[in-house]
């Protein structure tokens, strides 16, 4: 089991309640959409996951270890096991291609020989071979994208977590970043994914899950139809 | 730490300081502006206190004689004075010296006093310093008491203003000075905060990635250092010049005593490149660690 919610709420300061008594788990390797409309909780979820945000109530483990109650600086260690993607891709603009995936390895201390070997790697996994040393702002929406990919990817995280990756693309380059997706979760890696895009999740045949207002709806298994 | 990040943390501080060059010089005309107006209020501050101190190492008790003691008496008295707790140091006066004195100071060549006052009017005096020139008034109560002495002077009144004005110069001074590196600290910090805000997607960034608070505060604290530094030399370089030319104008045209001693200048001056560094650290310090906490 790589992570579990027991009875987690969510109460901002400002009353907002984001969550209302999740349980939840999710085993090493799985794919697992999480769907549902504005507002439902779905990026709270996520953020919690890399202690963004700490639940009000409840436990939240990541490979046994709980996070809720990990002190401050353990919390950089966590962080290293997950890759992050975000819908507005996150690049540093006055970066090259190369660079912005070389920042994340050189912020959690790697050798430069590692660096070089493992950025190279990921660059011709997400298939960005040749554009290594463009700017983001050179990029096509897709390709900045895969520039975002492969820096989560970079520091071989357990846990890759998406926040509506598609959200900013049109639907062939949805559709390529997913079939990115469903490659790097082939190798292993658990990808959790929040969208509000049925298309995709529909023909794609991973786990669903439903939120609303903060609850969960509906928790589809593989293979079946959610919806 | 490894050696290996000393190098990377060097190299994003001196990126970031060409790459932001304009909020970069900011700062530094920031940290320059109030490291000069701090030095400016210090280099005050050390010539009233050394003017306080020369005001008040004026003060003297003149203790006056009464013209039948003889020789042996005159001596008693020295040593009851000197017996005095808080007495430094006992100088005896004699009437003919002190009718020199006071020929040299106000008769010239052109008068003769001596002869103009067919006699020497000026009693035997003993001149006395205290330790502490704050206590003039009650060493003075207790010279009165011995016998052979008929007058006390020290300046009664004008000592006691003196002392309140001395008192007050140096309190005032020194809140000034604590209020100026607050403000400093402030300016500088809100300088700064720009300067960190438009890196806060960066910073963002590298907290989600998994780095550690301190392997993001180095470069921001190297850049600091450096800022803070350059800022403070270039207030250094125009105050030295500055306090260098009225010294040497200064001179010619007052008796105040100006401090021109290279050793407490130089204190100074490395104080203030020192203090600029610090408020370049300590304005980081204060920016950076709310964009840390995410």
């Amino acid at each position: 089991m790589l992570v579990q919610f027991y009875n987690v709420s969510k109460i901002y300061p400002n009353g907002v309640k984001a969550l209302d008594d999740i349980s939840l788990k999710i085993d090493r390797g799985e794919f697992l959409f999480l769907m549902g409309p504005s507002g439902a909780g779905k990026s709270t979820l996520v953020k919690m996951l890399f202690r963004e945000e700490l639940p009000t109530r409840g436990q939240i483990f990541l490979a046994s270890r709980s996070i809720v109650r990990m002190k401050r600086g353990e919390v950089p260690r966590l962080r290293r096991n997950i890759g992050i993607v975000f819908q507005d891709f996150k690049l540093l603009e006055n970066k090259t291609v190369y660079e912005n995936i070389a920042f994340a390895m050189e912020v959690v201390n790697a050798s430069s020989k590692e660096i070089k070997e493992r950025v190279t790697e990921v660059i011709n996994m997400v298939g960005l071979k040749g554009k290594e040393k463009s700017f983001p702002g050179e990029l096509s929406g897709g390709e900045q994208q895969r520039v975002g990919i492969a820096r989560a990817l970079a520091n071989r995280p357990l846990l890759l977590i998406a926040d509506e990756p598609t959200g900013n693309l049109d639907i062939d380059t949805s559709n390529e970043i997913m079939e990115l997706l469903f490659n790097i979760n082939r190798t292993g890696t658990t990808v959790i994914m929040a969208t509000h895009a049925r298309e995709l999740v529909k023909s794609a045949g991973k786990r669903v899950l439903m939120l609303e207002q903060g609850k969960i709806v509906a928790d589809t298994p593989p293979g079946e139809i959610a919806l | 730490m490894r050696p290996g990040s000393i190098i990377y943390f060097l190299r994003e501080a001196f990126k970031s300081l060409s790459r932001n060059r304009l909020l970069s010089i900011a700062t530094i005309s920031t940290v320059a502006i109030s490291i000069l107006i701090l030095g400016f209020a210090v280099l005050l501050t050390i010539n009233a206190g050394a003017l306080m101190n020369y005001l008040e190492s004026d003060v003297e008790i003149v203790a006056f004689l009464d013209n039948d003691l003889t020789k042996s008496q005159i001596t008693d008295i020295k040593q009851d004075l000197t017996a005095i707790t808080g007495v430094k140091s006992v100088n005896f006066v004699s009437r003919e010296r002190a009718l020199a004195k006071l020929q040299e100071k106000y008769g010239g060549n052109e008068y003769n006093l001596k002869e103009t006052l067919g006699k020497n009017p000026l009693p035997n005096s003993y001149e006395i310093k205290a330790e502490d020139p704050h206590n003039v008034p009650q060493i003075a109560v207790q010279v009165k008491k011995i016998d052979g002495i008929y007058k006390v002077n020290y300046g009664q009144g004008v000592v006691e203003r003196l002392f309140k004005v001395t008192r007050w110069v140096r309190v005032v001074s020194m809140v000034f000075i604590v209020l100026l590196v607050f403000a400093a600290v402030f300016l500088i910090a809100t300088t700064i905060r720009l300067a960190i805000f438009a890196r806060r997607k960066e910073i963002y960034l590298m907290k989600l990635i998994g780095s550690t608070d301190w392997f993001i505060r180095w470069p921001f604290f190297i850049e600091g250092i450096f800022m803070g530094a350059a800022g403070g030399l270039i207030a250094i370089l125009i105050l030295a010049a500055g306090y260098g030319s009225l010294i040497s104008h200064m001179d010619a045209l007052f008796f105040l005593p100006l401090v021109t001693n290279p050793g407490i200048l130089s204190n100074v001056y490395i104080s203030l490149l020192v203090c600029g560094a610090v408020l370049g650290v300590l304005g980081t310090w204060i920016s950076l660690n709310k964009f840390l906490d995410v």
